[in-house]
This record gives C-alpha cells, sequence and structure tokens, in this order.
C-alpha cells in the first residue's frame, strides 16, 4: 500500500522494511530476554533522537535538554508506578503506610499535591505527553519569541537540564533524590518484571516506534516540514514571506519534546525506575549524538545510530572498559569531520549510488537512474 | 528567615559569604576568561574546555610532586613554576587541536560542540588511565595555609586571597593581551570581519591558532589555581562547564567586561542564597534567574555593537 504512495521513497522503503524485519522478526528471534530488555532500552532513546531528527537536523534547532523531557516522561510514568506500588497493604512496615517508601524515609507523612493525581492512570497518561508538551513550549514560546536560537538555545537548554537534575536530587522527600524512583512493580496489576512481560512491552515498544517514525515521516511530507527546512536554510527569508518563524520552531521543539517523552514513559517501564542521572547534561548530549551519528536528516539513520552506538556501548564497555570513552570520542569527532550526515549521509552519498549504478548496469536499463535519496543538502 | 540572627552577625554573615563569593567570582573568571575569547571572540562552543583546566591542574599536581621529590628546597614557590607548565600544555594542546579539527568547522558552530564533546570523552579517559580515576590533591607550602582574621567573627582563608590576587592579575594581563597588543588588535580584526582583516595582510589561519591556544592556556591556569581551592579528579572539568558557559553568555559573549560583571553578579547571589537556603537550592535559583534574565535580554548584560 505504501510502495505506490509518495509517503516513502525507494531508500526510506528499504529502511522501513528492514528495521522492521530487524525489530520484529530478527531481534526477538535471536536475542534473549536480557539482552532483547537491553533493546528495548536502546529504541526508548530513539525516540528522542526521531525528535531531534525534525527539530535538529530539519528545524536546525539544536536543544541540549532532551532529557528533560525524557526525564518528565519517566517521571510521568514512575510516579504513577510508584503510587501504585506502595499500596497501604504494601508499605504496612512504615510508619506512614500508603505513600512511597523514600517519603517515608524523608519523614513527610502525606502525600505531596502534585502527586495525587498520578494515581489515576488516565492522568498519568495525559500527562507523560501534557507536562513536557507544556513545559517546552513555555520554554521555546519565551525564546524563539525573542529570536534567541542557534548556540544560545543549545547553553539555555543545557542550563535547564541541569537546573532540573539539582531540583530532583535536591527534593529528595518529593522525587527520590538521587537514587530516582525505584522498586516498580506492577501496571493495573500485571507484573512487569516477569520474562513474559518484558516480551510483551518490547512489543508494544516497537508498535509505538513505528507510529512514532509514521508521525514524524507525515510531518517532514507536509508543508510544515519543508517549512522547518526552509527556516534552517534561510530563516530571514522565511519570515519575510509571511510564515511566523517562531510559530513552527516552537511546534519542532514541542513535538521533539513529546516524542522523548514517550521514549521516557516506555523506558520507565522497560527497566522498572526513573532517576535524575537520564535527565541532566550527560544523558541529553549522548541523545544528540545517537540522532548525529545515525543521521540528524533521517529518521530511520537516527533510529539505526541510537541502536548501534547503545550496542557498541554495551558490549565494548563491558569487556574494554578503558577503549570505550575513547572509541565513543573519536566516533563523534570523525562522524562531525568526516561525516555531518551520519550513517544515513554514508549510506546516500556513497552506497546507494553504487547499488543503483551496479543495478542500473546488470539491467542494462538507463534512463531513471538518478534515484537518490532526497535528503537535504549538507549544511 | 532574618530573625533569628543579630544585626552584627547579619553582617559577619554577609562579610564571610560576600568573602566567600569573592573567591567564587574568581574561580568563574578564572574559568570564563579562556572561554570568552574562544566562545565570545571566535564563536567556537569548546565543551572540552573544563578538559583543558584539568590538563592545568594535573600538571600542576605532578610540578608539585617534583618540586617534593627533587627540589624540597624551592617548594614554597613552585606554584609559579607550574602555572607556566599548566599555560604550557594547555596551550599546545589547544593550538594542536585547533589544527587537527577546530579549524574545519568554524563555519558550523554547532558542530565545534559535539566534536569537542568527543574531545573532552577522549580527554578524560586519558586522564584516567593516566592518574588514575581517584582524585588528586596538591600539597600546599606553607605560607599559603590558615587564614587571616580580620575581626572576630571573619576570618579569610590565605590561599583564596591567593587565587583572587591571581585573578586580577591575569584578567589584567588578558585584557593588556586583547585591547592595547598589536596581536590583539589583530585578533578583534579578525573576528569583526574576516576577510577585510586576511586583505590587509593579517595572517588569519595563524591568528587564530593562537587564539584559541590562548584561551586553552588560560584554562589551564585556571585549572592550576583551582589546586589551591580544593582536588581535581578525571571528570572535574564536566562539573564547571554550564557554569562557565552561563556566566560567558549572561555577560554578553564577546565582552571581556561583561563577564566579569557576570561572574560577579552570580558568584555573590549563589554564595548570600547559599547560606539561608541549602546549596542545591541556592543553585537552582540562581541558575532559574540566569535563564529568565537570558530569555529577556537575550544579547547578555553587555552586548558589543557589532555591524554584522
Amino acid at each position: 500500500m505504501i510502495i505506490n504512495s509518495r509517503f516513502f521513497n525507494r531508500s526510506e522503503l528499504i529502511g522501513f522494511v528492514s528495521l522492521l524485519l530487524l525489530l520484529v522478526v530478527i531481534l526477538p528471534l535471536a536475542l534473549d530476554v536480557f539482552r532483547l530488555n537491553l533493546v528495548a532500552k536502546y529504541l526508548t532513546y530513539a525516540f528522542v533522537a526521531i525528535g531531534l531528527v525534525l527539530c535538529w537536523g530539519y528545524g536546525g534547532i539544536l536543544s541540549l535538554g532532551q532529557g528533560v523531557f525524557f526525564g518528565l516522561g519517566g517521571y510521568c510514568m514512575a510516579m504513577f508506578l510508584k503510587l501504585e506500588a506502595s499500596s497501604v497493604a504494601n508499605t504496612k512496615i512504615q510508619s506512614t503506610p500508603g505513600i512511597p517508601d523514600f517519603m517515608d524515609w524523608n519523614q513527610l507523612t502525606q502525600l505531596p499535591f502534585f502527586w495525587k493525581p498520578f494515581q489515576s492512570f488516565s492522568f498519568a497518561l495525559v500527562a507523560i505527553l501534557l507536562v513536557p508538551g507544556i513545559f517546552a513550549f513555555i520554554v521555546g514560546a519565551a525564546m524563539f519569541k525573542r529570536r534567541v536560537g542557534g548556540v544560545y538555545f543549545a547553553i539555555i537548554t543545557q542550563a535547564i537540564a541541569a537546573i532540573l537534575t539539582i531540583l530532583i536530587v535536591g527534593q529528595q522527600g518529593y522525587t527520590g533524590g538521587i537514587n530516582g524512583i525505584t522498586d516498580l512493580r506492577t501496571l493495573h496489576g500485571w507484573d512487569i518484571r516477569t520474562d513474559h512481560a518484558k516480551y510483551i512491552l518490547y512489543f508494544v515498544e516497537v508498535a509505538f516506534l513505528f507510529l512514532a517514525i509514521l508521525i514524524a515521516q507525515f510531518i517532514r511530507l507536509t508543508k510544515l516540514g519543508r517549512i522547518l527546512v526552509a527556516m534552517r536554510e534561510q530563516e530571514d527569508r522565511v519570515r519575510f514571506s509571511g510564515y511566523s518563524v517562531a510559530n513552527f520552531k516552537i511546534f519542532a521543539f514541542c513535538a521533539a519534546a513529546m516524542f522523548a517523552a514517550v521514549g521516557g514513559a516506555l523506558f520507565t517501564l522497560e527497566v522498572g525506575f526513573m532517576s535524575p542521572s537520564f535527565v541532566g547534561i550527560v544523558p541529553s548530549i549522548e541523545m544528540v549524538i545517537y540522532t548525529a551519528v545515525g543521521g540528524r536528516l533521517s529518521i530511520f539513520g537516527a533510529v539505526y545510530g541510537t541502536i548501534l552506538v547503545n550496542f557498541a556501548k554495551t558490549s565494548l564497555s563491558e569487556t574494554f572498559p578503558q577503549l570505550w570513552l575513547f572509541g565513543l570520542g573519536a566516533l563523534f569527532i570523525a562522524v562531525v569531520l568526516a561525516f555531518p550526515n551520519g550513517l544515513a549521509g554514508i549510506w546516500g552519498d556513497h552506497v546507494q549510488p553504487r547499488i543503483d549504478r551496479l543495478l542500473a548496469s546488470r539491467t542494462k536499463k538507463s534512463g531513471n537512474g538518478g534515484l537518490v535519496a532526497n535528503g537535504a543538502p549538507a549544511e | 528567615m532574618f530573625g533569628d540572627y543579630s544585626i552584627g552577625d547579619l553582617g559577619a554573615i554577609f562579610a564571610m559569604q560576600g568573602f566567600a563569593g569573592l573567591i567564587l567570582f574568581s574561580v568563574y573568571v578564572l574559568m570564563a576568561l579562556g572561554l570568552a575569547i574562544i566562545f565570545g571572540q571566535m564563536g567556537v562552543i569548546n565543551m572540552a574546555h573544563g578538559e583543558f583546566m584539568i590538563l592545568g591542574a594535573y600538571v600542576t599536581w605532578m610540578t608539585s610532586n617534583a618540586f617534593q621529590h627533587f627540589l624540597p628546597s624551592l617548594f614554597p614557590g613552585y606554584f609559579f613554576v607550574a602555572m607556566i607548565f599548566a599555560f604550557i600544555a594547555s596551550g599546545s594542546l589547544g593550538m594542536l587541536v585547533e589544527w587537527a579539527m577546530i579549524r574545519r568547522l568554524y563555519k558550523r558552530p554547532l558542530d565545534t560542540l559535539l566534536a569537542t564533546w568527543g574531545l573532552s570523552l577522549i580527554l578524560q579517559q586519558a586522564y584516567r588511565s593516566v592518574f588514575g580515576a581517584r582524585e588528586v590533591g596538591v600539597e600546599l607550602p606553607d605560607w599559603m595555609m590558615g587564614s587571616w582574621q580580620a575581626t572576630d567573627a571573619i576570618q579569610i582563608p590565605i590561599n583564596g586571597m591567593f587565587v583572587m590576587c591571581l585573578t586580577i592579575l591575569i584578567t589584567i594581563v588578558v585584557a593588556y593581551v586583547l585591547f592595547l597588543s598589536r596581536w590583539g588588535k589583530q585578533v578583534r580584526a579578525v573576528v569583526q570581519n574576516r576577510v577585510m582583516a586576511g586583505t590587509v595582510g593579517i595572517n588569519t589561519e595563524k591568528v587564530d591558532r593562537y587564539t584559541f591556544g590562548l584561551g586553552c592556556g588560560i584554562a589551564g591556569v585556571a585549572g592550576s589555581a583551582f589546586t589551591m581551592i580544593g582536588s581535581t579528579g578525571p571528570t572535574a572539568g564536566q562539573l564547571y562547564i554550564v557554569d562557565t558557559f552561563l556566566v560567558v553568555v549572561f555577560g554578553g559573549a564577546a565582552s571581556l567586561l561583561g563577564t566579569i560583571a557576570s561572574a560577579f553578579t552570580i558568584s555573590q547571589a549563589q554564595s548570600t542564597m547559599e547560606f539561608f537556603l541549602s546549596g542545591s537550592m541556592a543553585k537552582v535559583l540562581t541558575l532559574l534567574a540566569i535563564v529568565a534574565i537570558l530569555m529577556m535580554r537575550p544579547q547578555g548584560l553587555f552586548a558589543l555593537k557589532v555591524r554584522k
């Protein structure tokens, strides 16, 4: 159905089908449940990467605070799960039963007001999208309306990530402090820690991921996506043409925030905890790096990049803990210096033209030989 | 919150916190001076700036060990030698990095951020491999220990005063180099109009390299000064980098005066609030205030008027 539409061009279709095969067939068959759960963890970062492709690759807005939104989404989910795990029956030994254990340790006797709505699952689900979305809207509106952009935007988002981390770590009684919200057990009575649940969660997550890919691709192909690209290339001309540049930027930033938040919420489900170590500056920059390695202009590239970098991180740091940071650092530098468009750029610029040429020479069919990926040109 | 203290107590508190703030101010200024040159003048986002500082700190630590072993009689003065070594080490590494990496990225400022982040990871791991993961501290010579008793309630540590004096000295040198020396004028000419500067015979590539080297060298000296007031570990650089960028941006990127003013404002706000609130809340409030002010005034406190 998609083949004949203009929704995916050929290389994107290859990317889509191979990703589908990889995630739905190959990986579940090839990996045991522990490794599959690791892949599931990586894929939660892929949501952030997809958001960054829209916001950074297409919109030209580099946010170094995606960890904030990943964390906000994750914390919204974790708060609901924690409240479910700390029912009165489960927390009998505490001095105040019925509140999360870390609050009890910090001498809180009552659930704080902003925790109360999270007893409802539907509220938590809405909050996962709306809390980061509204936060991104406020930050984005304040900055883009005043034409703060580029480097300054990056530094301010970084500062926001620092602020949120310090706040979460400092307010131990309300947030669980540096340990975060741990020991999450059930989702609506369904134990999320069993192997069976891990398999199901993995497939749910993959389904969400493909939904996210389709949404991002849809945004990219509409007029909206083209305005984003135009804005990245020549912001003033777009403004002079009568478009509200600020509003489009706010949209891209909010969309990226929501993608990240969904990733964060799924992360909480997959690993069973959420902590400030996924909110701060270092994880935020790492998320940008996944996107850069995969290709900032390619949605599929970003997903592949996330899986690859994380896979390399896990396997290398298991065997050569010393080498890992050297390798990662060298990878960033190499990607930035030599392949600004990441792995997808290598594919589009070097591999695919060769395949095309090979196919063209084999079938002796001239004419439509120049089917090059329609990625935007390098900056 | 003031109710529990008498007027005299409050005066002493403000004086002490003011001095603590001044030491923090010196730290910020030292960190930010190098970055104000690299980011403010050249537009390069150097995420490895913290690691250049740490390099200076490690060089100081090595020099102090060497003096203790080989020249114990000269130990009280080791620091001045160490500072020079730190400047040379960080400066030459900076020039090497500029040659290998940064010069290819002048047209893509956001990419310098990613590349230098990679560099910072490599440097961190290098420090960890060479010096170990443990934090190292420098043994201070006797004359730097202890504190000066100003009044009954006010005590000022001598090493803090030393760092302050050092900061003033370095600031004056940097201001002289940038604004009065022939080379500094070339730097500013290149920054304002690269093509025109090249046309009148300035070797812009060379100026770029030495500017970056100078910024990194100052970072090394800053790291050297840090060993006077704290210990150093492989990842310590990361703790400072955001603060440093905020100081520079808040002051108005290209303005040296702005950098100093913003370092003063931020450090005083931070240390005064720290006494009444917890340290983390003081930090949060300070950062929030900076972000809010930057949203209202994106160009920073002291914006330089430049034709674009």
